[in-house]
């Protein structure tokens, strides 16, 4: 990996921290920001669900999981963009 | 000659292997269900349960035997992504989270909630943050991470003392819930359950380490899995709720919050105290007015949160996948796995609830005679072992919502019998209680054992140690660390729950700034991490030794399930400020984090270090 400039691997790595920040201001959202209203979200009625339980008993688990599978992809487009992706 | 050895062959079989493991447990299930039709006591079917699986994993222990050191620390790096991810789950899902989370669901109410979000949102910070470089940097443990990234021997020692602190307070638990389940299944005293319990444990890890965990946390993710989904979908089919529960419980939830004040949650409160039971008297939907409430809430998820990604017998499950991109793919296939239990638990919790308040339904008993409710099968089976109470408070003859008392862990094991479902279900779901916690003290043992064998014997005090030597102090430090856990665990000196939040805020406190900081600041050096591991345990240990004895008043409502929070603060405080008052790490360490952060090329350290 020595071949690699140093410039490319700034920019690979600007690109990763950028989506890393990226999904930790979503896993704040589904985290802290959601819950920190659930008095006002629970006059929202969501199928049955008063909508701020909703979030903490399914909605925001269910926000992990599918970031969750799009970082992956999202980081593998990255590191294949500067060709150091594993074979 | 075991057929674990033919390596290829038996990788690309995986998916054959634990789908004919699968239909093996299902036609046990349903052999156990024939038995019991035909009038086979309800005690041989609990014991048959339990000791099926049990000769199961020490059968997937035995013939993952291996003498070979990347085998023993790393399963020879050839875990596969979404079996790691269930491998991950059984290692993650504990005793706790599948016997009590849903009862306390039932009976905290919203609140209990944030340990639901606390431990499904962690992963994110796995996979965003540590998993992947730790899997390039190629460490056996994760004191290895610390000691070879920021150097010396006295940061791994301080690792170690982190990870020791951390994973035995979470391991004592674990044994506990195995020798309560045991106790009960095999109808044997606790103390002896627990060293049954034990012996279980160390069958399936001794012999083949991370390998022989890897392969018996996967069958035991099986297990747990079906034993808590299974119950569910029979319970929310034959009552009516729906044919995915999961996706139906909201009008549950509207039922109840209209039944609430009408039979008096929350106003009618207890007029006496029985310990270890309580009533029920937290509204199931609605959380506490006001910025405190939701401080509480916010608190308890990060705590739960960072602990995740701080606690090394998770973070050393990632580092056995082939590749840096697996390791990824995996954190999200775990989390996916432990998806489907934690967000059926509040649907249990509210279905389970709904069919004892609700008068329109059959199952109901508050509100009805209490000579009718006595006369229930099930009440009388869990109020004669003291699990449960009835009290005529008002003394009128009629079950009121502060007359019945009854102890939150048993509501997923007394849900089906509530239900009216066979006996058959319950020996499933004491199996699964079991797969759950023996697969959790699984993975601890196994941490603490490593890292005393790796970093404390083989780099610090003899580094010319062989092979052989080094396997055998592996397992020695193995059976008796594991004594050691079984002992304090017949000790019975704290609840479940209060130890596993204990563990979470130990290893965030000592752990997760200078494994964060590792990756991400390049700047990070030895002094900082040094200063950033002993403040962070010392200060988050002293604040819990405050505040749990009462000899200081809580920080803004930080109680002592919550002390990772300051723990955490001082560590970062102190690993900045130390760091910028010292030099820089040299070349060498900076070139090592610049290579740990492209998943191309070879990891930092080779597989046998």
């Amino acid at each position: 990996m020595t071949t690699m400039d140093i410039a490319e691997r700034e920019k690979h790595w600007a690109k990763t921290r950028r989506l890393m920040i990226i999904h930790l201001i979503i896993w704040f959202i589904f985290s802290f920001g959601v819950h920190a209203f659930v008095g006002t979200l629970n006059h929202i009625n969501f199928f049955g669900w008063p909508l701020g339980y909703y979030f903490a008993a399914q909605g925001s688990l269910a926000v992990f999981v599918i970031q969750l599978f799009m970082f992956v992809k999202q980081q593998d487009n990255i590191d294949r963009e500067f060709g150091v992706a594993e074979d | 000659m075991s057929f674990f050895n033919l390596k290829g062959g038996f990788i690309e079989n995986l998916p054959k292997i634990y789908a004919m493991y699968t239909g093996a447990f299902l036609l046990f299930f349903a052999l156990m269900a024939i038995l019991e039709q035909y009038g086979v006591k309800a005690d041989t079917i609990g014991i048959l349960f339990v000791a099926f699986t049990i000769v199961i994993y020490a059968g997937i222990g035995v013939l993952s035997r291996t003498t070979q050191l990347s085998a023993y620390y790393l399963a020879g790096r050839q875990v596969p992504p979404v079996f790691n991810g269930m491998a991950t789950a059984a290692d993650w899902m504990s005793g706790a989270s599948f016997v009590a989370m849903a009862g306390g669901v039932f009976m905290s109410g919203y609140p209990y909630l944030a340990f639901v979000v606390g431990w499904t949102g962690g992963y994110v910070l796995v996979a965003t943050l540590m998993a992947p470089y730790l899997r390039k940097f190629g460490c056996y443990t994760v004191p290895d991470f610390i000691g070879t990234r920021y150097g010396g021997n006295f940061a791994r020692i301080l690792a170690v003392i982190v990870l020791f602190v951390a994973s035995f307070t979470y391991v004592t638990a674990q044994i506990d819930a195995t020798g309560t389940i045991a106790a009960r299944a095999f109808q044997i005293p606790f103390e002896v359950g627990v060293w049954f319990g034990l012996s279980g444990i160390l069958i399936c890890s001794m012999l083949g380490g991370m390998r022989a965990v890897t392969w018996t946390q996967v069958a035991q993710y099986i297990v747990l899995i079906v034993a808590y989904l299974l119950p569910v979908f029979w319970m929310s089919i034959s009552q009516g709720f729906g044919l995915i529960p999961q996706l139906s419980y909201g009008h549950a939830v509207e039922r109840i919050m209209e039944l609430e004040p009408i039979i008096g949650v929350g106003t009618q409160l207890a007029q006496e105290k029985i310990a270890g039971l309580s009533v029920l008297s937290v509204l199931h939907a609605t959380p506490k007015e006001g910025a405190m409430a939701a401080w509480q809430f916010i608190s308890l998820a990060a705590c739960m949160m960072l602990g995740t990604a701080s606690l090394p017998h998770i973070l050393m499950r990632y580092f056995t996948t082939p590749s840096v991109r697996d390791a990824r793919a995996s954190v999200a296939w775990s989390l996916g796995f432990i998806f489907l239990l934690y967000f059926t638990a509040p649907a249990l919790a509210t279905f389970s609830k709904l069919q004892l308040l609700d008068p329109n339904m059959a199952t109901s008993i508050i509100g009805k005679p209490i000579a009718d409710v006595m006369a229930l099968e099930w009440i009388q089976k869990w109020s004669s072992i003291g699990m449960l109470a009835v009290r005529d408070v008002a003394g009128d003859g009629i079950l009121h919502i502060n007359g019945f008392f009854i102890r939150p862990d048993i509501i997923v094991l007394a849900t089906p019998e509530i239900a009216g479902l066979p006996y058959v279900i319950s020996g499933l779901v004491a199996a699964g209680g079991l797969a759950a916690a023996m697969s959790t003290a699984d993975g601890l043992l196994l941490a603490i054992a490593n890292a005393l064998s790796h970093d404390l014997y083989y780099k610090i005090i003899n580094p010319k140690a062989e092979t052989r030597t080094r396997l055998i102090v592996a397992r020695v430090l193995l059976l008796v660390i594991g004594a050691g856990a079984a002992i304090v665990a017949s000790m019975k000196l704290t609840s479940i729950l209060g130890a596993v939040a204990w563990a979470f805020c130990f290893a965030m406190s000592g752990l997760f700034v200078p494994l964060v900081l590792g990756v991400w600041w390049k700047r990070a050096n030895r002094p900082g991490a040094i200063a950033g591991m002993a403040v962070g345990l010392g200060v988050g240990s002293w604040y819990l030794y405050m505040v749990y004895n009462k000899l200081m008043l809580p920080w803004i409502g930080l109680d002592h399930l919550r002390f990772g929070i300051v723990g955490t603060v001082a560590s970062l405080i102190a690993m900045v400020a130390v760091t910028w008052m010292t030099k820089e790490p040299d070349m060498e360490i900076q070139r090592m984090v610049d290579e740990i952060r492209i998943p191309k090329g070879e990891s930092i350290l080779s597989d046998t270090h």
